[in-house]
């Protein structure tokens, strides 16, 4: 009896010698150099592997940063500046140092202000119905609302609104990875800086269309009166092919454009209410849309959808 | 047996509605919207401007490209703008709009084209001719006809296929044009066998249309060197390799053309369009369309302006029956439903086709039950149900490599899946970012 017990520990200890011994000289033979400084890095990156940076995930972003000598043009967006400090003083590379950003809705075609005209009956991918044609509604430009850009967002920070048909970015969890203004075919999503307090002054339109057929298709298009441009102090809106931009950097936040423009497609996400100066003028439209924007970005996302 | 291709097809309902229906001359409408981008490869290049006065026939848009075709006024009239126009893509593009002049008589006018054998042209001039007159492959595939005619030395064709399979249901333009053009469509041909060399010639002809067969059988009786061959039922028959396979049992290499095995196929709506440039130096300005649909009561084949809107046509029928749902531009299989009914006529609208509320809504798609119906179908051996996968899941490599740029979009697949399954949507998808890829790299 004693002996079987001997025997079988014997067989199983020496097996687990001889399994030791091999795998010893293997780990030996086949040892493969690693930087322990990738090791490091990649601590110090966010894990989220969004892909943001273009490399395929963290650790190969790491071992980018490690291997190049020039880092400036690499930046992980995600972790922002506070990660690319640390990665600078680990690495002792210079790191550009870049704004904050935030993905933007460019368009604020839902269903009430932006009618269908025809029904889509193919398989439910942005990606295919825009291949497909121009979108279930007259405007050829704005959202397709059938969520690609959800789809792809790693960090819960969007939702399409019933409602409104359209996606709803959580300006809170964005991390600006980018994956969302990849995904959609319409090119609708732009990253803008995230100014102080988060407030943002855009064109909340990218119809291209002339005046009166995009009113028509869409209620609060952009119709290119130039408007806006006339008004801008900065000279931050430039007009294109009957579309108005705002240039992030060179815009002020004084919201003069806000005011004048006739279809309410310059959105202003953030501002306190301002001070009442002529009770009387107060646009009740424009302070709707804004609050209500501004109301549905601070909120979180609910919990079931 | 009569001869087909072998590998995969389907049979659908024929609903040949129209094919009793004698070709009748569309009014000369009011205002015609000409895009510009009619054919696959470049766009053409606008050479009119607002205001400016046009006969018809006139170039109005030069070809922009070796791949690329003239555009010509299909009316006399005055260009009032060049607008953005929501064609047959779904898409705004650019069109040219122009008005009719209603007192000018040559709008009105019946053009006489007596029957004109004799081919007086050498080879270049009839070249030149195809290439001058605008003239695309009506099938609907809207290539460049001069493109395939461009003969490299190295290849040498033997034999010249009609394609007068028309296996799209509900569409009879083609059979109509070769119940009623016989005699043209066989100088036609006669003009291409002489301006190539080729001594051989087969019109392919599918057995649902015995008329037709007869009909050009007669016509060419005094030629020895053309053929007419009836074929087995069995769509997508239309399709160049299918038909080459199924007449010569010759097999295009993969990514290769017609060409490669020695032959040139062209529709017999595009033999009678090269007929008549060629004889009458008449370019490209008009197309035979079906327009048809189960409950439209004057369903028939049309004689159409290129650019006339399809609004137009519908109401030349007896107006847009009720509860019509969509609205096809081409056939049932690879038509594609268009937006609205001011979308244009271009080159390659082979028929109007209106369906109904309960035909056209699409069902749910289920699971993939891995019956195989979709790979037994398939006429060029691919499978269909994994490429759908594939593209689904953006392996795109992967689908590059099971062949997926070799589909014809026939949707075959589509059409039997008994889930419903949108496998050619997903397909059509991939192979366009296969595309994007292909070009991103090179």
């Amino acid at each position: 009896m004693s002996d079987s017990v001997l025997y079988s520990a014997l067989l199983l200890v020496s097996l687990g010698v001889i399994a030791a011994i091999v795998l010893y000289i293997v780990s030996k033979k086949f040892y493969v150099y690693e930087n322990p400084l990738i090791g490091e890095v990649d601590e110090i990156l966010p894990a989220a592997n969004c892909g943001g940076c273009g490399s395929p995930g963290c650790k190969a972003f790491a071992e980018k940063l490690v291997n190049s000598d020039d880092i400036s043009e690499l930046f992980c967006p995600v972790g922002g500046n506070d990660v690319m400090k640390q990665v600078s003083a680990i690495l002792g590379k210079e790191v550009a140092e870049k704004d904050p950003t935030v993905a933007v809705l460019l368009c604020q075609g839902s269903c009430e202000v932006r009618p269908k005209t025809t029904l889509y009956q193919g398989p439910r991918t942005c990606a295919i119905s825009s291949m497909v044609y121009g979108g279930e509604t007259d405007c050829q430009y704005g959202c397709l609302g059938d969520g690609d850009c959800v789809a792809v967002c790693d960090f819960d920070a969007m939702y399409m609104d019933e409602n409104t048909g359209l996606p709803v970015i959580i300006t809170d969890k964005c991390t600006s990875c980018g994956a969302c203004v990849k995904a959609c075919p319409r090119d609708i999503i732009e990253m803008r800086p995230r100014n102080k307090r988060d407030l943002k002054i855009f064109v909340g339109c990218l119809n291209q269309d002339k005046g009166g057929i995009a009113k028509k298709a869409c209620d609060v298009a952009c119709i290119g009166c130039s408007k806006c441009e006339d008004v801008c102090p900065k000279d931050a809106i430039t007009m294109d092919n009957n579309l108005a931009y705002i240039d992030p950097v060179t815009c002020t936040l004084c919201r003069k454009c806000v005011e004048v423009c006739p279809t309410h497609s310059i959105i202003e996400t953030n501002f306190p209410p301002k001070k009442i100066r002529k009770p009387k003028e107060e646009k009740p439209k424009v302070a709707k849309v804004a609050s209500v924007k501004a109301n549905v970005e601070s909120e979180k996302k609910p919990a079931d959808a | 047996m009569l001869k087909t291709f072998p590998k995969g097809g389907i049979h659908p309902e024929e609903n040949k509605i129209t094919s009793s229906k004698a070709i009748k001359k569309m009014p000369i409408p009011k205002v015609v919207y000409v895009p510009i981008a009619q054919h696959i490869g470049i766009p053409s290049e606008i050479i009119v401007d607002k205001k400016d006065k046009v006969e018809i026939g006139q170039v109005i848009a030069k070809s922009g490209g070796f791949v690329s075709s003239n555009i010509h006024s299909p009316i006399a009239g005055t260009v009032t703008k060049l607008d953005m126009i929501v064609d047959t893509s779904g898409y705004k593009k650019q069109c040219i709009v122009i008005r009719t002049d209603q007192k000018n008589e040559t709008n009105f006018e019946e053009p006489v084209f007596p029957l004109k054998k004799e081919i007086t042209m050498d080879q270049k001039d009839i070249l030149q001719h195809i290439t001058n007159s605008g003239i695309v492959g009506l099938g609907g595939a809207t290539f460049p006809s001069h493109v395939k005619l461009d003969l490299k030395n190295d290849n040498k064709v033997d034999c010249l296929i009609i394609n007068g399979v028309e296996c799209e249901p509900y569409l009879t333009a083609d059979h109509r044009l070769m119940l009623e053009k016989a005699d043209e469509i066989i100088v036609g041909i006669q003009i291409l066998m002489h301006a190539l060399h080729i001594n051989e010639a087969v019109i392919g002809i599918e057995n649902n249309k015995k008329d037709a067969i007869k009909v050009l059988k007669q016509a060419a009786q005094s030629d020895k060197r053309i053929k007419v061959a009836a074929l087995q039922v069995k769509y997508p028959q239309g399709s160049e390799k299918q038909l080459i396979k199924a007449i010569l049992k010759r097999e295009v290499p993969k990514g290769g053309l017609p060409m490669d095995v020695g032959v040139i196929v062209h529709n017999v709506g595009t033999i009678f369009a090269i007929y008549q440039a060629v004889q009458y130096n008449r370019p490209l300005i008009e197309r035979v369309v079906t327009v048809t649909g189960k409950n439209i009561e004057n369903a028939s084949n049309f004689w159409v302006k290129i650019g006339t809107p399809i609004k137009d046509l519908v109401e030349e029928v007896g107006g847009m029956p009720e509860g019509t749902r969509k609205i096809v531009n081409g056939g049932p299989m690879m038509g594609k439903a268009i937006k609205n009914t001011d979308v244009p006529v271009t080159k390659g609208t082979s028929g109007i086709l209106l369906i109904s509320e309960n035909e056209a809504s699409r069902q749910e798609a289920k699971n993939c039950i891995r019956c195989g119906q979709c790979v037994f179908v398939c006429p060029m051996g691919l499978e269909p149900h994994l490429l759908m996968n594939l593209s689904e899941k953006g392996l795109y490599e992967r689908l590059a490599s099971e062949d997926a740029m070799t589909c014809i979009e026939c949707g075959s697949c589509s059409y039997v899946c008994p889930s419903h399954r949108p496998l050619l949507d997903y397909i059509r998808f991939g192979k366009s970012i296969i595309k994007k890829l292909n070009t991103a790299k090179n």
